[in-house]
């Protein structure tokens, strides 16, 4: 068949609609995983999988690593790579957690949101109006944050009339945000919590799923979460949303147009700074701020904007994920055991599912990996937690080295762009 | 000479190449003016005199210990520097020095632990284990960018986690030292003949008395022979100069024959064995052992003193003894009531706004020689 041909074929064909995963589809994955959860929590007999505990911890984590990433998001889709978030994470969690003490939770949040933009800012200044190179920039940022948040914390708490609790390297405690639940079903009669505690399969799972991510919620948490389809509708459904992606994708184009290229990077960019500055205050408002508390959470906030296909659902998806990795190794080792099997159980699915397509090879590739998994989950008895902890990582690497054809970024993302100059 | 030399031919233009040469020192030194007003507006909200702080860092940071101190911190960051710089040369960023030179120093410490070789040979099986586990786990990101594609950027990142957790296990479980009655967790300790001779001896014949307990490590020879050897392969050899080719125009050297999956793995193994010497100099140097207190962080602060050096091994020799100058000589302001954290508020300052300052130099490069060329072209336009 010769290209022309294909083309020919193509255009007979409607037009297939790429955007998004259908409302069947996404049932019907979200099915599937609560069986196997279900199953797994029944086999290994570790409740945790799918207790509210795990999955309320794993939304409290998945919170900075997911608007980290949205701040990717915002700053890649318009062209500009951003390594510095973790600078930026750094910059909200210290002047969330100053303000926060000093002036109340919500001055803190504010802080924490004015800090990171103005990291944003700085990074937009080198990038845009100065060209320098994104990574650079955004090392460079990093070393900054780090050096800024260190200095000001020996600065702020490391004297002796530092205030209760704190010291050279930590704040004192923040006082926390309201949080809210759920009415009937997760607080007050809590109908779930009951129906939990039955420990009947499917249902129990279910109930301590919901649970979870409705009982004790942080305002923050719920500001975070209403920012995924925010920002869906800002940059997916209006015209500024369409313009700032045209500058990722093609600035020329968007300039010969008419679009303010450089304007729209510095709104991107500093949007940027504010969401991982929020992602701070999440850390640190309710809890304290400690020196290397983020934990690179900047950077795995970066690895879920690529799971999830520089998409907002996917990022928050991929967010949901590293937070749920985190949450389980945080608690009991047989959860983290059960994840072992969980992983197994998994791969059968997708093997299922590459025999169905005829994919041989692969398929007996994927049933000796998930056969390994089985057996690691059959013959140890702890998973060891250091090897747990690069989990959100090695699924990104993994993502990255099987799917990447199948990945598309911004098309101009990363380049430098000079009005005036084609490149 | 003079004969064979045409009159009418133009001369070098020395001037031209004077300014541009005024041009690349110019950044540097703008730069570390900005970082000194930065950090004078930091001191200046923690209400000390900046003058004051500045005249107390150059009295702490030039005394002989000092000096000593500063040489021995250096040797790391320009390992990790030279490291990054060599990627940077073609255009890639090996991010991942952090990771490589971890799980490079644990290997090495515990391979050295494990056998017994007669002096020098024990030492070189020590580097040379180092070498090869920095090089082998560069190989991963740079397997993975020719395959399939992937940004070593972000490979880079996520392996640099993953090396620390490896390490952080194997250390635990299989690397340890058992010492009856003790929880450290430490490989078991280097035989004397695994561990590198300080150089106070030859400070000592030069006049030059060192103070009680302070050592002027070895490593800083082996540091001065990579050097060397990375400006001879990057500017004096034909992989270099393929290296320098693709860096500037991967289209076009690729266009010349030049292999770019071949040139992307070999450099990344070569930054990588490189970067696995970075943990050295305090391995064979002082601790004679991995343990879990082993400084870390010296990969991040190399791709500061490497953008700092823009490749060059002098540039970068230049950035890492001023980054440890910087830490060396802030270590005592607690004394004067300011938080030494002062210079890390410095380098990152630094590197920023030397980042920017060789863009805007360059730039103003480009600019010249585009007005050269109108002038030579068409005069009256110029005019």
């Amino acid at each position: 068949m010769t290209t022309s041909q294909v083309a020919a074929d193509k255009v007979g064909e409607p037009p297939r609609k790429t955007r998004g995963v259908r409302p069947r589809s996404l049932l019907l994955g979200a099915g599937l995983l609560l069986f196997l959860l279900s199953t797994v929590r029944v086999i290994s007999g570790a409740e945790d999988i799918t207790s509210s505990g795990s999955f309320g911890a794993a939304l409290r984590l998945a919170v900075p690593i997911g608007l980290a990433g949205l701040g990717g998001l915002w700053a890649e889709r318009a062209g500009i790579v951003n390594i510095g978030l973790e600078g930026m994470l750094i910059l909200g969690t210290w002047f969330g957690a100053w303000a926060g003490f000093f002036y109340g939770p919500w001055i803190g949040v504010l802080a924490a949101i004015g800090a990171g933009a103005l990291g944003g800012l700085l990074h937009a200044l080198a990038t845009v109006t100065f060209g320098v190179d994104h990574v650079v920039s955004g090392v460079a940022i990093n070393l900054l944050g780090a050096g800024t948040a260190r200095y000001l914390s020996s600065l702020a708490y490391g004297g002796d009339d530092r205030p209760p609790g704190s010291g050279a390297t930590q704040s004192p405690t923040v006082h926390g945000l309201p949080e809210v639940s759920l009415p009937v079903l997760s607080s007050g009669p809590d109908l779930l919590g009951d129906l939990e505690d039955l420990h009947w399969f499917l249902v129990s799972d279910a109930a301590g799923i919901l649970r979870g991510l409705t009982g004790d919620v942080s305002i923050i948490t719920l500001l975070a979460v209403l920012l995924v389809p925010l920002s869906v509708f800002l940059l997916w459904h209006t015209a500024f949303g369409l313009r700032l992606r045209s500058v990722g994708e093609n600035p020329v184009a968007a300039e010969s147009l008419g679009v303010p290229v450089y304007r729209m990077k510095y709104i991107a960019v500093v949007s940027s700074g504010a969401f991982a500055g929020l992602g701070g205050a999440a850390l640190v408002i309710g809890s304290i701020y400690r020196e290397g508390q983020t934990a690179g959470r900047g950077f795995i906030g970066l690895a879920a904007v690529i799971f999830g296909n520089w998409r907002p659902g996917g990022l928050a998806a991929g967010a949901g994920l590293f937070g749920y990795a985190d949450a389980i190794a945080l608690r009991t080792n047989d959860a983290v055991r059960g994840l072992l099997l969980f992983v197994a159980l998994l791969l059968v699915v997708v093997a299922i599912r590459q025999a169905l397509q005829r994919k041989l090879p692969l398929t007996v590739a994927t049933v000796l990996i998930a056969f390994a998994f089985f057996l690691w989950y059959a013959t140890v008895d702890t998973v060891p937690s250091q090897l747990v902890g690069f989990t959100p990582h090695l699924i990104t690497l993994l993502v990255l080295a099987v799917a990447s054809q199948r990945l598309r970024p911004p098309a101009a993302d990363g380049k430098p762009y000079r009005r005036g100059e084609q490149t | 000479m003079t004969l064979l030399a045409p009159e009418t031919a133009p001369p070098p233009v020395p001037r031209f190449d004077l300014r541009r040469l005024g041009l690349a020192v110019a950044a540097p030194l703008l730069a570390i003016v900005v970082a000194l007003a930065v950090a004078a507006v930091a001191l200046l909200v923690s209400g000390s005199n900046p003058l004051t702080v500045y005249a107390r860092m150059l009295e702490a940071g030039t005394t002989t210990r000092s000096l000593v101190i500063t040489v021995n911190n250096a040797v790391p960051l320009y390992l990790s520097g030279l490291a990054v710089a060599l990627g940077f040369r073609m255009g890639l960023f090996n991010i991942g020095v952090e990771g490589q030179y971890q799980l490079a120093a644990l290997l090495a410490a515990a391979a050295g632990a494990a056998v017994t070789l007669p002096g020098p040979l024990h030492l070189a099986f020590v580097l040379l284990v180092a070498c090869l586990v920095g090089a082998l786990w560069a190989a991963v990101p740079a397997v993975l960018k020719t395959t399939r594609g992937v940004s070593e950027v972000i490979s880079t990142i996520m392996l640099n986690v993953i090396a620390a957790g490896i390490a952080a296990y194997l250390l635990t479980t299989y690397l340890q030292e058992k010492v009856a009655g003790s929880n450290n967790s430490r490989t078991p300790r280097l035989d004397e003949s695994a561990r590198f001779p300080n150089l106070d001896p030859v400070l000592h014949a030069l006049g030059i008395a060192t103070p009680q307990g302070t050592r002027l490590g070895g490593f800083v020879l082996v540091a001065v022979v990579v050097g060397v050897v990375y400006w001879l392969v990057v500017s004096r050899s034909r992989f270099g100069f393929d290296l320098r080719a693709t860096g500037l125009s991967p289209s076009a050297s690729v266009a010349s024959g030049v292999s770019a999956k071949r040139m992307t793995i070999v450099t990344m193994l070569m930054s990588g064995a490189i970067a696995g010497l970075v943990g050295l100099p305090q391995l064979v140097g002082h601790s004679y052992s991995y343990g879990l207190d082993f400084t870390s962080g010296l990969g991040f602060t190399g791709i500061g003193v490497a953008l700092l050096g823009r490749g060059s091994p002098v540039g970068v020799a230049v950035g890492a003894l001023l980054f440890a100058f910087l830490e060396r000589s802030s270590a005592t302001l607690q004394r004067i009531d300011v938080p030494s954290e002062i210079y890390v508020i410095m380098q990152g300052s630094i590197v920023l706004s030397v980042v920017v300052a060789y863009e805007a130099v360059r730039r103003a490069g480009v600019a010249q020689a585009e007005r050269a060329v109108r002038r030579a072209v068409d005069p009256e336009v110029a005019a």
